[in-house]
């Protein structure tokens, strides 16, 4: 079930506040089944908010949100979840009272139509370092393996799109590849992903389309090959 | 020494029936964060549900089979109407609110039940003493009480660390936001867990009303004392209300016989030491 445009997620002018500050202004956002998307911008430029907004963690004044053709935009983040969103937040959100395994079986539920493409044995399987850590506490773990159980969380419940923020900030360049690799596995099983990283280099290698944010508005929106023809722009808007 | 004995005795029964009201005012404080001045109110409602069902049924543990759903329910109800709406708000207004619900609570006892002392028997199968050593007997009922907290103690850990549902207020108590966002509502995990808090205190009620009977405000004392626990063990911690109301029960039994001149002041005065100490309560989180 997609909306008839193909788009698995289709948010269309959405105006979001923080208090009395106007962060989103009317962004339209969208992500096709499958398809792996970078959010791109500055620090405090709306990308965090966007990715709370979608996640329904935060209500748009105004706006639409559809998810699997559902409209969303009312609906609680748990529900929303249920629907087969999955996230994985700033600050990652790892349970620090609660086992790796406890981490794990938490999230763990059949997707659409009973799908279990993610099981725990397969998350096992791409971060062995998980396996081996499987009886220690949230917060006995390295960012990176914090970064590994927050990812496999987020894919045990079998979503149809994973949401990603900060995907390998403040981790070592080691660990940073294994995300980029584990993401390419994501993205090859038919999971889209929605990204915000700071690495564009990595970005571009990863995701097959590009949204800028400036001042929480779309600047620009376009694939890799855009992003390179324009890039004199684009990097002003991100001030690289 | 037989003196020694039964005051460990009596310290023991007195710290494991305080532990079950003190074990709900730290899951409602720790996980929903809400300072719930009405948790006495629940102790003595539940004492006041004793007199009333062992009035009917004859016996104070069938009083309990339909006390305790009972209180829960009412718990269920009480997190809605009123408590769900200060999740969000300061402790100021946490404090008036649930300040009102004791009054209406007293009114309430006041007027069904009125504002003599009543007192409960205890099952009559468990009206005799034991003879521990020569010259000391003890009542049956109070060792089982304390081999009944015993056991709900214990299933309390168990339920909190191997089943789903603990798993669940865990993980509520480290980051609502996250669990909502893996696709539970959190809504439901903090009205079960304040019901079930409710429920907690109006069975100490109900487990002690043989042996305090029921009276206005017999659930003052338990107020304070289990925000004494609260604070001696580490707001949240079930492992901290447990040994902290050990303590409590211990040190005030103790005290009575030892220093009676002090035996008022000495759980603040440990509640005061443990702060100088472990700012965060024995078993609390930095």
């Amino acid at each position: 079930m997609s909306t008839t445009n193909g788009d698995v997620l289709d948010a269309r002018g959405l105006d979001t506040f923080y208090g009395a500050s106007h962060i989103l202004r009317g962004v339209n956002f969208r992500v096709g089944a499958g398809e792996t998307v970078s959010l791109l911008g500055r620090n405090g430029m709306g990308k965090t908010t966007l990715l709370r907004t979608l996640m329904g963690l935060l209500k748009p004044k105004r706006g639409s949100i559809m998810f699997n053709g559902c409209d969303v935009t009312r609906s609680r983040a748990s529900a929303i979840a249920r629907a087969g969103m999955g996230f994985v937040p700033e600050g990652r959100g790892v349970f620090p009272n609660l086992t790796v395994e406890e981490n794990l079986i938490f999230a763990e539920r059949p997707g659409q139509g009973g799908r279990m493409d993610w099981t725990r044995e397969a998350i096992y399987e791409i971060f062995p370092r998980l396996a081996e850590r499987r009886k220690n506490w949230g917060n006995q773990l390295s960012g990176g393996e914090q970064q590994m159980l927050t990812i496999g969380r987020a894919l045990l419940s079998n979503p149809r799109v994973v949401l990603i923020d900060e995907a390998t900030e403040g981790l070592a360049p080691k660990v940073r590849d294994d995300i980029w690799s584990t993401l390419r596995i994501i993205a090859q099983k038919g999971v889209a992903v929605v990204v915000v990283d700071k690495n564009i280099d990595d970005l571009v290698d990863l995701a097959g389309r590009h949204v800028v944010l400036a001042k929480g508005e779309v600047l620009f929106e376009g694939t890799s090959k855009q992003l390179r023809t324009e890039w004199e722009f684009v990097s002003r808007m991100l001030g690289v | 020494m037989s003196l020694v004995l039964i005051q460990l005795l009596n310290g023991l029964q007195s710290g494991l029936l305080i532990f079950l009201a003190a074990s709900g005012l730290t899951l409602v404080f720790g996980i929903l964060g809400v300072i719930n001045l009405s948790h006495g109110s629940f102790y003595m409602l539940g004492a006041y549900l004793a007199l009333t069902f062992t009035g009917i049924f004859g016996d104070v543990f069938l009083a309990l089979a339909l006390g305790i759903p009972l209180a829960f329910l009412g718990g269920f109800l009480i997190e809605f109407l009123f408590i769900r709406h200060l999740y969000n708000r300061d402790h100021l207004q946490q404090v008036l609110l649930t300040f009102a619900l004791i009054l209406v609570f007293n009114e309430f006892q006041q007027v069904v039940w009125g504002s003599y002392p009543h007192s409960i028997p205890a099952p009559s199968y468990l009206a005799d003493s034991v003879r521990l050593t020569e010259g000391l007997s003890y009542p049956v009922y109070r060792l089982a009480l304390m081999a009944i907290c015993l056991a709900l103690a214990l299933s309390m850990v168990l339920v909190i660390q191997k089943t789903r549902v603990g798993r669940l207020i865990r993980a509520a108590e480290s980051n609502r936001e996250m669990v909502e966002a893996l696709g539970f509502d959190s809504r439901m995990i903090f009205r079960l867990v304040f019901a079930a808090g409710t429920a907690l205190a109006a069975t100490a009620g109900m487990l002690a009303a043989p042996i305090e009977s029921a009276y206005p405000g017999v659930g003052d004392r338990v107020l304070i004392v289990s925000f004494v626990i609260v604070v001696i063990g580490g707001i949240g911690s079930i492992r901290g209300a447990f040994v902290g109301s050990l303590l409590i029960g211990l040190a005030d039994a103790f005290g009575k016989v030892f220093i009676p001149q002090f035996s008022s002041i000495i759980i603040y005065a440990l509640m005061a030491l443990v702060l100088v100490v472990r700012p965060t309560g024995l078993f609390g989180r930095a």
